[in-house]
């Protein structure tokens, strides 16, 4: 198979994650946003892998994997801490540090 | 039958791998219909359910890639956890669970540019230099070697990881816990 097909699918994955973070407003939607970033990401490592003959792409995508668990729990942890606080996850409205 | 097909379309027998090719295809064509659904469908918990479908999609081209561990393992991580730290992200904020008008920002113009730009600038980038690279899929990479390469060459980053787990956990119930 052509490398090429992998790449431009992460490619185009990856633009959908940057479009939806930046256009979202609810939080969580855009922590989802993320995570569609983190995979198309993935989908790099594990092509270039197996383009290269090498598990290192494989064994980096496992750490993005758990680096992406990690940062899904902190910042969901931060969403309800900013629901709490605010009753409210819209992104709009969290500007206090506006000038 | 199909065989006849192939031998006429392709003579020379080289590498044209029709059935991978065309399963690439079908979940490649899925997964993106379903990621444009995450960013725009107005509804929080269909969001989450489109992007159970994308994360299945990218397990399924690992599969493909011969690259097993990381397919089970995205499937038992992304599938079986986080889409669940999500729902539960959604139950706890409250968000509203029919159609909320507020989700899409009145930016998305700007941001739907940005993302059109990026993608063609990759895109560009990706075809200049890998026209027609082939990638070797014949041969998998079995879990037992990337086992043995975790925990011989990667051990380090490996010990780093856990505690990045571990500190990310403690950090996780500190911040969202009430006192």
């Amino acid at each position: 198979m052509l490398l090429n097909e992998f790449l431009l699918l992460a490619a185009a994955l990856f633009c959908i994650g940057v479009y939806g973070v930046l256009a979202r407003r609810n939080a969580v939607l855009v922590l989802m946003s993320v995570e569609l970033i983190l995979n198309a990401v993935n989908i790099n490592f594990v092509a270039f892998g197996a383009f290269n003959k090498t598990v290192a792409g494989e064994v980096f995508g496992l750490f993005v994997i758990t680096v992406a668990a990690a940062e899904v729990g902190v910042g969901l942890a931060m969403v309800l801490l900013l629901y709490r606080n605010r009753k409210s996850i819209d992104l709009t409205e969290v500007d206090l540090m506006k000038g | 039958m199909l065989a006849t097909v192939l031998a006429q379309v392709n003579p020379n027998g080289d590498d044209l791998f029709v059935a991978q090719n065309i399963t690439f295809g079908v979940v490649a064509t899925v997964m993106l219909v379903s990621a444009w659904r995450v960013v725009t469908t107005k509804n929080v918990v269909h969001a989450a359910l489109y992007l159970v479908i994308v994360l299945a999609g990218v397990a399924a081209q690992f599969i493909l890639l011969g690259a097993e561990f990381i397919g089970v393992t995205q499937v038992l991580v992304y599938i079986g956890a986080v889409i669940v730290l999500f729902l539960f992200g959604v139950m706890l904020t409250r968000a509203k669970l029919g159609d909320d008008e507020t989700v899409v920002r009145e930016r998305r113009f700007m941001a739907a540019s940005v993302g059109v730009l990026l993608f063609g600038v990759m895109a560009w980038a990706v075809i200049d230099d890998y026209r027609d690279t082939h990638v070797d899929i014949s041969v998998p990479s079995t879990t037992a070697l990337v086992s043995d390469s975790i925990f011989s060459q990667y051990l380090i980053p490996f010990e780093v990881v856990s505690v990045l787990l571990l500190a990310a956990l403690i950090g996780a119930i500190v911040v969202a816990r009430k006192d």
